[in-house]
């Protein structure tokens, strides 16, 4: 068979927010509701991605980020595998490059990546053909947590635009915080950052948000969004205790008014950023952000597959 | 101080716009050099170059002994040759670092068989760069050591630098200093500013250098010791030096090429080719640091050539290691960045790149005149060329200029009465 040669069809991948604008981002909104409606109706299990293979790449721990994204490719009828690595890379002995470039010899359609190093998705998505979707770089990026998060919060209030989301706790070290920062001023929502002085950083402002040091901030707020508190930066002398913290910044019953949404990326240290009242109370949406994970993951396998390699592929003849 | 290779000297005949200007010459001349002496300077025609007394850069890793994959004496004097440098000074944190006269005098021997340009090796402040104990300095010096440094990494402790300060007197060599606090730059990659809060990468911020550069300057001032101050990136360093200097401290200072083009911006595309320490910084330092230049407050542009293996710079940014190459670039860089757009003189260029830094170290100027031996640089500033990967003599390519079309090339290098680099 004579070789064919096609032009290359435009990658997509799915590595920052800051590369999508608002009508990408309503895309996948509306179609993770599109597939949260049919799966609600129908069979679980759709046929979309079959024959596709989806593969994730972890090297960082992870339970619900993984299992959310091995789920979302499952329930398209892609074939998926994990590979999972306890250290980095480097400790593992074999570079980045390596570990990608062997995974792309198996030329998989998509490649979900999380690493404790900034860039690194985008450095997969130079070495190989796969699409790439980022799923946590460092203290980067976590664009998926965003989609989600605003998923959620668009099935609470029916709307983005306008909405006020206080962001409360450890900024600095939250790649969460800053995809969703992000996400925030792409919807037109607006966003205020409230923590310690030590966890929030300098010049944070820069992603269109305001700040405030003092929790009674949070009060003006329609939503209130609880950061996770790392234990291990008690070590790191950012804040002087988890105790002085909580009380400064513990999201307690009395410092949420009626009518507020609270929402955590997980897993929550229950009594130290938020207390459990708060926590199984009705304004908490978190099982809501769970399950718009795994819709939006679907949503966002779909979207980096198909939209533009399929337009390609049908201009070039064969689709 | 400079060991220079063994061999015959070269005749020559340059004809250009000699542009000296640490002398005060701007005229279309024709320069004679006989057996590596300039001979004869007389009128003459016009052949489109630029000749000006060769580069001395003050700041190179020639990551040797240790790291030969990354760059050599051959290779690294090479490059310089062909950057128009007559003279450079290398960085002793190589493995095992240069803090025994036995080190050194191994790197000199074989810098005689292969150095391309004269060199100079600076040697380690402390033992191993650790900061618990000084170097044999007499010794060293008596070695050949042209300078004490712990480039690569600072001497923490204020003790120890201050015994370094006073003990270098025996010796009239400098002390040139990496000035970083590591309790303030630990786990930083860049700036800390708009693009570190945005990116979420460890945040480096400019007081781990400044608070060091204040330190250092009291010590100088206390002791009555120069310093050298290396690489400087920030605006309050650059106030701290100028206010010492004022106050009669003899404390030179240098800063790179990419420190006076890019700013923390050019981080955002990950390239581990804008990653070096300390980082690139907001646009209000880099203008303190042109302007400094341009008033004479920071006398010297250093490259900081940095080798690193392609395969450690092919990794995400934060575990890249710190460092760009410099060398084969500095002046077209500079020339096209600064010279062209009218924000610094040539005249100025060509001086903090030659007189500036030979001054700043005690080594003689390279300068245009009879009976001097030949340092001399033809350059053709209006050749436009693309720096490519493969266009280095460099053993390593991590250069930030890749793909970028540059304005001024090095024709020709002279250095030591030599013609050791010409363009094909």
């Amino acid at each position: 068979m004579a070789e064919l040669r096609l032009p290359a069809p435009p990658r997509r991948h799915l590595l920052s927010i800051a590369d999508l604008d608002r009508s990408d981002v309503e895309r996948v909104l509306d179609t993770a509701a599109s597939i949260a409606a049919s799966i609600d109706r129908e069979v679980k299990k759709l046929p979309t991605l079959r024959g596709r293979t989806v593969v994730n790449l972890f090297y960082e721990s992870s339970t619900r980020t993984l299992s959310s994204f091995e789920l979302a490719a499952k329930r398209l009828s892609a074939d998926t595998m994990s590979l999972r690595s306890s250290g980095s890379s480097v400790d593992k002995g074999e570079s980045l490059k390596d570990t990608a470039l062997t995974l792309a010899a198996y030329e998989p359609d998509v490649i979900v990546v999380r690493h404790p190093s900034i860039g690194a998705p985008q450095f997969v998505a130079g070495l190989t053909d796969a699409h790439v979707v980022n799923a946590g770089d460092g203290k980067h990026q976590h664009p998926t947590q965003a989609l989600l998060d605003l998923y959620a919060m668009r099935g609470a209030f029916g709307r983005l635009e306008g909405l006020h989301v206080a962001i409360v706790g450890d900024v600095l070290h939250s790649r969460v915080a800053r995809s969703l920062l992000q996400a925030l001023a792409v919807v037109g929502a607006r966003a205020t950052v409230v923590g310690p002085p030590t966890l929030v950083p300098r010049a944070i402002e820069s992603l269109g948000c305001e700040v405030s040091y003092d929790i009674a901030a949070i009060r003006a707020a329609d939503v209130v969004y609880v950061l996770r508190m790392q234990r291990e930066r008690m070590g790191e002398a950012f804040v002087p205790s988890l105790r002085e913290y909580t009380a400064l910044y513990g999201i307690t019953p009395q410092r949420v008014r009626d009518g507020q949404v609270v929402m955590h990326p997980g897993p929550m240290n229950r009594g130290v950023e938020i207390d459990p009242r708060v926590a199984d109370s009705p304004g908490a949406i978190i099982t809501d952000q769970v399950r718009a994970g795994l819709v939006v993951r679907m949503a966002v396998l779909y979207d980096v597959l198909t939209v533009a390699p399929v337009a390609a592929a049908v201009e070039a003849g064969i689709a | 101080m400079l060991v220079r290779r063994t061999g015959p000297s070269d005749s020559l005949t340059l004809e250009g716009r000699v542009l000296a200007p640490g002398q005060g010459v701007d005229e279309a001349l024709r320069i004679t050099v006989s057996d590596g002496i300039i001979t004869a300077i007389e009128p003459g025609g016009v052949d489109g170059l630029v000749l000006a007394p060769a580069f001395v850069d003050p700041h190179v890793h020639l990551r040797t002994p240790g790291r030969e994959d990354e760059e050599t004496i051959a290779s690294g004097t090479a490059a310089a040759a062909a950057g128009g440098y007559c003279a450079i000074l290398a960085m002793p944190n190589t493995e095992p670092v240069v803090d025994s006269a036995a080190v050194l005098g191994a790197l000199v021997e074989r810098a005689r068989d292969e150095a391309v340009v004269p060199t100079g090796f600076m040697a380690a402040i402390s033992k191993g760069q650790l900061g618990d104990e000084l170097t044999e300095m007499a010794e060293l010096a008596e070695a050949g050591a042209a300078a004490f440094t712990d480039d690569g990494r600072p001497v923490e402790s204020a003790g120890l630098m201050r015994r370094a300060l006073q003990y270098s007197g025996v010796t009239d060599r400098r002390i040139a200093l990496h000035c970083e606090e590591p309790s303030l730059s630990r786990g930083g990659h860049v700036h800390e500013g708009v693009i570190s809060a945005e990116l979420g990468i460890g945040p480096y911020p400019s007081t781990a250098e400044s608070i060091m550069v204040e330190r250092d300057l009291s010590l100088a001032r206390a002791e009555e010791r120069p310093i050298h101050l290396m690489h400087l990136s920030a605006r309050e360093s650059v106030s701290a030096l100028e206010q010492a200097n004022e106050a009669g401290v003899a404390a030179t200072g240098e800063v790179t090429p990419h420190h006076l083009v890019l700013t923390d911006e050019a981080v955002r595309a990950l390239d581990t080719n804008t990653k070096m320490n300390p980082p690139l910084r907001a646009a209000g330092d880099r203008e303190a640091l042109r302007d400094a230049l341009r008033r004479g407050a920071i006398t010297c542009i250093a490259t900081d050539h940095a080798p690193h293996a392609r395969h450690e710079k092919d990794a995400p940014f934060e575990e890249a290691p710190f460092g760009v190459t410099g060398l084969e670039t500095a002046f077209a860089a500079l020339h096209t960045h600064l010279v062209l757009p009218g924000l610094l003189s040539l005249e100025t260029l060509l001086e903090r790149m030659s007189a500036g830094p030979a001054r700043a170290f005690g080594l003689a100027e390279p300068r245009i005149e009879i009976g001097a031996r030949a340092n001399l640089v033809a350059l053709d500033l209006e050749a436009e060329w693309t720096v490519t990967e493969d266009g280095f003599r460099s053993l390593s390519a991590n250069s930030w200029l890749i793909g970028e079309t540059l304005r001024g090339r090095v024709v020709k290098t002279v250095a030591d009465g030599r013609l050791v680099f010409e363009h094909a």
